[in-house]
C-alpha cells in the first residue's frame, strides 16, 4: 500500500518501517522556529528546570513581529532574546531588520525536501512550499522541545489538491487559495497535511507556492506541501547544508506513491479563475472581486509572510508605476526580508512604489498582527495582501479588513476604492 | 485531574478564533497570567470576565479557537477559572496548547442542546457529557495524551520525563 508525503516524513523521522493516520509518534525535529515569542519560550524552558537547550544547532530565531520595539516592553523582550541566543551559543539568529521568519527560514537554507520544522507560530506550514514537513506548535510546546529536542504528532490525514491549468493575467495563487478557503471553510483541513498539486502548481514560482501553504493554516491544516521539483532544487540551491543530489533524493524519496490513501481529493480548473477577496471579519468569507468593487478604503498594505516577496512588489510597481495612489489613501509597504528589499531596490521597484505614494515600512511584520505601524480607528478599511482579517487584529476591533491579491491591493490603492486589478 | 466537573454554561458559535478570544495586541505585551484573565473573549463577549465563576464551562460550535497559535488564548480562559471547554471541533494548535496547559477539552455536539447559564457534567472516566436534555459521549484521549493531562501539563510532564527535580 502506498504512502503520503507526511507519513513517508513522520515514518522516517521516527524510525518505523511505516505509520498510519491518527498513530501518535515522536520525532526530533530538524528546525525549531522561534520569534518575538522566544523570550517568553525560554522562560518556560528555564522553568522546566534544565539550563542548556537540548540542541542548539536546531533552533532559528528571527525576531519580526514588532520591530524595531515599539516601545519599553517588546525592547525587554528583544534583549532577552539576545541574551538567550547568546547564552545558549544559537548560531542562527536573525535579528530586527532581517525579515519575516517565515521568509529568513528558507532564505537562509533551513528548509528542505523531507526536513521536519515545528514552530510557535500558526503560518509554520509555508515551509511546506520546499518539500518539508512543517507544523505550527504552542510556546509550551517550543519549550518543551528546547529542552529535550523532541515533540510528540499524530499522523495526518491528508487532502489532495489537484490544481489544473494556467492562471489567468493578475490573478495569483493567493486568488487560488483564497477561493478554496471560501469553498471548504475555515475548519475544512482541520488535522489535515494539505498536498497542493497539478499543472498549475509545476508552473508556479515558489513565492505562489508559499502563498498556498502558507494560508492552508487558515483552513485547518497541521501542514501543507507541494512537492519537490526542479524550480524547487533550483530556488535552494546554494542556501542549505545539502548537495543539489542530496536534495533532489530526498525530492523524490518523500514524494506520495501514486497508490497513496487520501481523506479527500480536490480538483480545480483555475484557467478562468476570478481575482477573490475574503471580506470582514473572517478569512472563509470569500467573494468574487466583482462582489466587492467600490467599496472605499482607508488603508492598503502590501507585504506579510503571505505577499511580501519580490513578485508581489513587482505586480504592484506594474500597476501603480507613473500613478498616484488616491487622494485619502494611505498605502503600506513592507517587504519580507532584507533580501527581497534589496533585489525590489536594484530593480528600482521601490522607488516607483514610493513615488506613486507608498509608505516604505522595514522588512517584518508590522501591522499584520496590530500591534505597531498602521493600526486602524474605529470605522476605517484597509485592505491587505495578509492572511488573517479577524476582527481587531489590525488595531480597533471596529475597523474592517479586506484580504486580497497584490495586483488586487494595488489597484485598489490607485482606485481608493477595491477594484479590480484585471482592468489596469 | 477530577474524572468528573460540573459547572454553569456559557455557549458560543462556530469558528470562535485567537484574535477574539484573547486579542493580538496585548500577545507580546502581557505576560502575567492573571492579567491575560482580564481580556479573555474581549471582543466577542464583554460580559465575559466580569461575569465568569470558576467551574464555568464553555461550550461551542466547530473550529473552536482557530486563528494564530497563540498560548495566551488558553492561558486567558484557564486563569479567569474555565473549568473545561466543549466544542463540536477543535483547531489543531488549540487542542495542543489545551492539553499543555492541563486545560480538559472535550469534542462532542453538546452546544446542539444547551443554553447560556445551564449547568452541565463531564464525566472523563465515562465519556459523556450530560446536560439538561441530552446525554453526548466522547472518544477516550490517547495514552500520550492523558499521560501530559495527568501530569499537570507539558511543563510538569517534561519534569516527569526528564528526571528533573520536582520539588523546587
Ligand atoms: S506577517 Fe503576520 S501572519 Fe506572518 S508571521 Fe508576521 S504576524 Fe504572523
Amino acid at each position: 500500500m502506498g504512502h503520503t508525503f507526511a507519513e513517508k516524513v513522520l515514518a522516517r523521522k521516527a524510525g518505523l518501517e511505516s505509520v498510519v493516520p491518527g498513530q501518535i509518534v515522536t520525532v526530533r525535529p530538524d528546525k525549531l522556529l522561534t520569534h518575538d515569542n522566544t523570550s517568553d519560550i525560554a522562560r518556560k524552558f528555564r522553568e522546566i528546570g534544565v539550563t542548556k537547550v537540548a540542541d542548539p544547532a536546531m533552533h532559528v530565531i528571527v525576531l519580526d513581529h514588532v520591530t524595531p520595539a515599539a516601545n519599553e516592553t517588546y525592547a525587554i523582550s528583544h534583549k532577552a532574546t539576545r541574551a538567550f541566543v547568546a547564552e545558549q551559543g544559537i548560531e542562527s539568529f536573525y535579528d530586527i531588520g532581517e525579515g519575516i521568519c517565515h521568509q529568513v527560514l528558507p532564505e537562509k537554507g533551513h528548509a528542505w525536501p523531507g526536513a521536519v520544522i515545528v514552530g510557535s507560530d500558526s503560518h509554520t506550514p509555508t515551509h511546506g512550499a520546499f518539500g518539508a514537513f512543517a507544523a505550527g506548535i504552542g510556546r509550551t510546546e517550543a519549550a518543551a522541545v528546547m529542552a529535550t529536542g523532541t515533540i510528540w504528532l499524530r499522523v495526518p490525514e491528508t487532502l489532495r489538491i489537484v490544481l489544473n491549468g494556467t492562471l489567468p493575467p493578475r490573478v495569483s495563487a493567493k486568488d487560488v487559495i483564497l477561493r478554496i478557503i471560501g469553498d471548504l471553510r475555515a475548519d475544512g483541513a482541520d488535522y489535515c497535511s494539505v498536498e497542493f498539486t497539478g499543472e498549475a502548481i509545476r508552473t508556479m514560482s515558489i513565492a505562489g507556492r508559499m502563498v498556498l501553504c502558507n494560508m492552508a493554516a487558515e483552513m485547518g491544516a497541521k501542514n501543507a506541501v507541494v512537492e519537490a521539483d526542479e524550480t524547487t532544487l533550483a530556488w535552494l540551491a546554494g542556501r542549505t547544508p545539502w548537495d543539489i543530489e542530496t536534495l533532489r533524493r530526498w525530492a523524490t524519496e518523500f514524494r506520495s506513491d501514486p497508490d497513496a490513501t487520501y481523506a479527500r481529493v480536490i480538483e480545480y480548473d483555475v484557467s478562468d479563475l476570478a481575482p477573490h477577496v475574503a471580506k470582514p471579519h473572517t478569512v472563509d468569507n470569500v467573494v468574487p472581486i466583482t462582489e466587492v468593487t467600490g467599496v472605499k478604503i482607508d488603508q492598503a498594505l502590501i507585504g506579510t509572510c503571505t505577499n511580501g516577496r519580490l513578485e508581489d512588489l513587482e505586480v504592484a510597481a506594474e500597476i501603480l508605476r507613473d500613478n498616484h495612489i488616491a487622494p485619502g489613501v494611505r498605502l503600506l509597504v513592507l517587504p519580507a526580508s532584507r533580501e527581497v528589499l534589496l533585489a525590489a531596490i536594484e530593480r528600482g521597484i521601490i522607488a516607483d512604489l514610493v513615488a506613486a505614494g507608498a509608505t516604505l515600512l522595514n522588512p517584518g511584520c508590522g501591522p499584520c498582527l496590530g500591534a505597531h505601524e498602521g493600526c486602524m480607528a474605529p470605522g476605517e478599511v484597509t485592505i491587505s495582501t495578509a492572511n488573517r482579517n479577524f476582527k481587531g487584529r489590525m488595531g480597533s476591533k471596529d475597523a474592517f479588513t479586506y484580504l486580497g491579491s497584490p495586483a488586487t491591493v494595488a489597484a485598489s490603492a490607485l482606485a481608493g476604492v477595491i477594484a479590480d486589478p484585471r482592468k489596469r | 485531574m477530577q474524572t468528573k466537573i460540573t459547572g454553569r454554561v456559557w455557549k458560543y458559535g462556530d469558528d470562535v478564533n485567537t484574535d477574539v478570544i484573547f486579542p493580538g495586541k496585548y500577545t507580546y505585551s502581557l505576560t502575567d497570567p492573571a492579567e491575560m484573565a482580564k481580556h479573555a473573549l474581549e471582543d466577542l463577549d464583554p460580559t465575559f470576565v466580569a461575569n465568569v465563576r470558576p467551574g464555568d464551562i464553555i461550550v461551542a460550535g466547530k473550529n473552536w479557537g482557530c486563528g494564530s497559535s497563540r498560548e495566551q488564548a488558553v492561558v486567558c480562559l484557564k486563569e479567569a477559572g474555565v473549568g473545561a471547554i466543549v466544542a463540536r471541533s477543535f483547531a489543531r494548535i488549540y487542542f495542543r496548547n489545551a492539553i499543555n496547559y492541563a486545560l480538559p477539552i472535550v469534542t462532542c455536539d453538546a452546544v446542539d442542546s444547551v443554553e447560556s447559564g445551564d449547568e452541565i457534567t463531564i464525566d472523563f472516566a465515562a465519556g459523556t457529557v450530560t446536560t439538561p436534555r441530552a446525554t453526548y459521549t466522547f472518544p477516550p484521549f490517547p495514552p500520550e495524551v492523558m499521560a501530559i493531562l495527568e501530569a499537570g501539563g507539558l511543563i510538569p510532564y517534561t519534569k516527569q520525563v526528564l528526571g528533573v527535580n520536582r520539588c523546587e
